[in-house]
């Protein structure tokens, strides 16, 4: 393996958890709900999903405890922003905090552990291919699930009429109500997802990433996660693009510290962050009318009975 | 209260005794109202009379507290909206129930159950759109049609369902009056086929227009059933109202020299995503008279209000002159101490602070010396201030000095109105004065205009209810798309003319203006 195509590999499992936290909190958003606590659920997904892997020596069995543990988290969200129409900003700090403790709780007795690589689905003859063969046809499920997701999760919203529901709630809930969608239960359902994704996001940090848990692995991959969904301007497809521009600027600054250009290190560190909002920024000035965010996203929903 | 259309089976609809308490407040109390097949049937009544609320009961988007309904002679309870429309049930909302940045097909879709493809959509809009006149381009995002062609939507999303009932909310007060007689030309065809439709309306030259019965509401009651044909326009203001309305009384104007607003050549970029452009602008308000500004709402209405009053500057100074100075580039502080005081449309966030009391509010436009001093608030001198608005604007207060957002949305106008009076300014600008005011406080409150104007001063009243432009403007101009039409006396103007303006029809032709 070249170092061109080892680089290539790790910009794919760089991007990867972003692009599967942002996609679930752009379906949330999209309903009309901001939940700021995708890097709790996020933890909790790393911690529960490395603690099952452990103790039942099973990679599958820890991914499903991670995706659980994410949507747990997020039902508990939902029933605080939905059910009591609390403040969303607020419950999503407090559910980040939460989530950071809990997990450090739940991880603890599982601090040092390893678990074996997750082996790469390998298409025979393919994978082989000079350069590409291993990037294209020879990445874990994870990162074919998240390409398939953000697929499904693009039809989804434009395509189907289910998708309409979401978006028209998340546009305007008044006129959503009115029109007799069930607002709350469609909210519902997005924030789950959204917290299933976080969940799955966290699964594949300490699973695949790094094999072990620590506390305060996820290092701020939620909030880029969130600010993503928001530069991407609620689209799957720049989501797509800029979880990947983030991901190869990551690990590109990385290279350039190991190479000593004589740059700060704490300058280059700052690198993706300034490259994927420079590109994004590009992005929607280029299409020229950018959407907005939902209308209705973060107001608190009460039905006038 | 017997319906006197004759019919063999039992009404449609029938509503007994229906009650709606929000706390202390009874908005519905004991409502009785009946509706045969292929009737149009009005409910009338001033703002907060109730008539949205007894709408909503109806379509189930509230419950009542008390009373019951019975379709077709059998008691049904209606839980949701989507019961409703099983029933036969449509409804045209007042404040459309219409998603900005969705197509318009996918509006319609999304109201739809389950067997509607987004292609079966277009098929049956393209059908409907023809049958009654209602044309509309299925692609188009909501956010770039008119005011007219969102309603459309609405009616059109009702007809997909084939309704046995069509409720429409104030459907007119976002119309120019051709848009409405083609409204009305739709209704009469739609019941001429069976349907039966709830017209709701606080303008009786319509219902007289369209209806052959109408249920009155007043605070809450039914007052009576009438046929709207039989009785005169000032019975049934009467009935409405429950005492009798009277007229402004106005000198004839005394224009005197003084040009005290100077707007030209104003030209503007659109402020937000779906703001609209000031496009070349001219208005000229001398002392002593009162100017109109006709529209339909978003045509740059918010948009020359924020220009004239400095809430978004102009580049150039001389785009705005304000009693001889130009102010194109001060902002709205330095306006008033040119003189000059303004009102915006929204009142509760806008003009007033909502969890401010009446004294704090008195600061946003009095900063000068009277109520505070070297950054000090002069509490007292506010508390007076405040004092003196409510006594001499007629604000009913339900507590002394009460934060702005206790109040009705008819006081909260008097006195934010009253605030800027009594400054006696030599130039007011006012933004939808009297918008969801009952009568008593809209009267009051374009008297107070008229007397501003007779004593010397110039006042602009950006308005879509043209009802009260024709009765206090003494000047009168039309915004489309911003751009303003010339700026002609009152006399000159008639109700089609102002329509076809308000269309951009006369624009369109070449600056032809039909009077």
């Amino acid at each position: 393996m070249t170092t061109f195509e080892a680089i290539l590999l790790t910009i794919v499992t760089a991007s990867t958890p972003l692009l599967i936290a942002a996609m679930g909190e752009l379906v949330a958003e999209r309903s009309g709900v901001l939940n700021l606590g995708v890097e709790g659920m996020m933890a909790m997904g790393a911690a529960c999903s490395f603690a099952a892997a452990v103790t039942f020596d099973s990679t599958l069995l820890g991914v499903f405890t991670g995706i659980l543990a994410g949507a747990l988290m997020a039902s508990l969200f939902a029933l605080v922003v939905l059910g009591f129409a609390a403040n969303q900003v607020g419950s999503g700090l407090a559910l980040t905090i939460f989530g950071l403790g809990l997990s450090g709780l739940i991880g603890a007795p599982f601090v040092g552990a390893r678990r074996d690589p997750v082996a790469p689905i390998e298409v025979p003859g393919l994978s082989d291919l000079p350069y590409f063969g291993r990037l294209f046809f020879g990445q874990d499920l994870f990162v074919y699930a998240s390409i398939a997701l953000t697929i499904v999760v693009a039809l989804y919203l434009v395509r189907t009429r289910s998708g309409l529901r979401l978006r028209s709630v998340g546009e305007n809930h008044g006129s959503a109500h009115a029109l007799g969608l069930p607002v709350r239960r469609i909210r519902f359902l997005a924030i789950i997802f959204g917290g299933a994704c976080a969940g799955l996001a966290g699964a594949y940090l300490a699973l695949v990433y790094t094999r072990f848990w620590s506390p305060g692995m996820i290092a701020g991959r939620g909030w880029i996660a969130l600010a993503l969904v928001v530069f991407a301007a609620w689209r799957p497809a720049w989501v797509l693009v800029g979880a990947y521009i983030f991901g190869a600027a990551t690990v590109l600054q990385l290279h350039a510290q190991a190479a000593q250009f004589g740059v700060p290190s704490q300058l280059l560190s700052a690198v993706p962050y300034l490259a994927t909002i420079l590109a994004l920024l590009l992005l929607s000035l280029r299409h020229g009318r950018a959407i907005g965010a939902p209308g209705s996203l973060g107001a608190p929903f009460v039905p006038d009975r | 209260m017997k319906p006197d259309v004759s019919s063999s089976g039992p009404p449609l609809v029938e509503l007994r005794g229906i009650s709606k308490r929000y706390g202390d407040l009874l908005a519905n109390d004991g409502i009785d109202l009946a509706i045969e097949p292929g009737e149009i049937h009005a409910l009338l009544g001033e703002n907060g009379a109730g008539k949205s609320t007894l709408v909503k009961i109806l379509y189930g988007v509230i419950e009542p507290s008390a009373g019951e309904i019975l379709w077709e002679g059998r008691p049904v309870s209606i839980a949701s909206p989507v019961e409703a429309r099983a029933l036969g049930l449509g409804m045209v909302f007042q404040h459309f129930s219409l998603f900005d940045e969705l197509t318009v097909a996918e509006n319609i879709a999304v109201a739809l159950s389950e067997e509607w493809s987004l292609s079966s959509v277009r098929g049956r809009l393209g059908e409907i759109s023809r049958t009654y006149g209602l044309a509309l381009d299925a692609d188009r995002a909501v956010w770039t049609l008119s005011a007219g062609e969102r309603q459309r939507i609405e009616i059109v999303r009702c007809l997909l369902q084939n309704p046995r009932l069509l409720i429409l909310d104030e459907p007119t007060s976002v119309l120019t009056p051709q848009e409405a007689e083609r409204l009305f030309e739709t209704l009469d065809k739609l019941a001429a086929d069976g349907c039966a439709i709830l017209y709701i309306s606080h303008k009786l030259e319509e219902v007289r227009r369209l209806c052959r019965r109408a249920t009155i509401l007043r605070a809450g009651r039914v007052v009576a059933t009438i046929d709207p044909r039989e009785r005169s326009a000032k019975e049934i203001a009467a009935l409405m109202v429950g005492a009798e309305v009277g007229e402004i009384r106005a000198d004839a104007p005394h224009r005197a020299d003084g040009e005290l607003l100077n707007v030209s050549h104003l030209s503007m970029p659109p402020a937000g995503l779906h703001g609209q452009a000031l496009t070349d602008i001219d208005l000229v308000a001398h002392a002593g008279e009162v100017v109109g500004i006709a529209g339909v709402a978003g045509n740059g209405q918010s948009e020359l209000f924020a220009a004239l009053s400095g809430e978004r500057t102009a580049g150039r100074a001389d785009a705005v002159v304000i009693a001889g100075q130009a102010c194109g580039n001060m902002g709205i502080d330095a306006r008033r101490r040119l003189g000059a005081a303004f009102v915006p449309e929204e009142r509760l966030g806008h003009a007033a602070a909502p969890t401010h009391r009446l004294s704090e509010n008195t600061l946003i436009s009095h900063a000068a010396a009277e109520v505070s001093r070297s950054g000090f608030i002069l509490l007292n001198a506010a508390r007076r201030l405040a004092q003196s608005i409510v006594r001499g604007f007629d604000v009913r207060t339900p507590e002394n000095d009460p934060p702005a957002r206790k109040l009705s949305g008819g006081n909260l106008q008097k006195f934010v109105i009253g605030r800027e009076i009594i400054r006696r300014p030599r130039l007011l600008v006012v933004d939808q004065p009297t918008w969801g005011v009952d009568a008593g406080a809209a009267r009051l409150i374009r008297q107070a205009l008229v007397d501003l104007a007779r004593e010397g001063s110039a006042v602009v009243v950006i308005s879509q209810d043209l009802d009260e432009l024709f009765e206090i403007a003494d000047r009168m101009a039309v915004i489309h798309q911003g751009r303003m039409s010339p700026l002609k006396p009152t006399a000159q103007w008639t109700k089609e003319a102002v329509g076809l303006e308000m269309m951009g029809v006369a624009q369109a032709q070449g600056g032809a203006h039909a009077v």
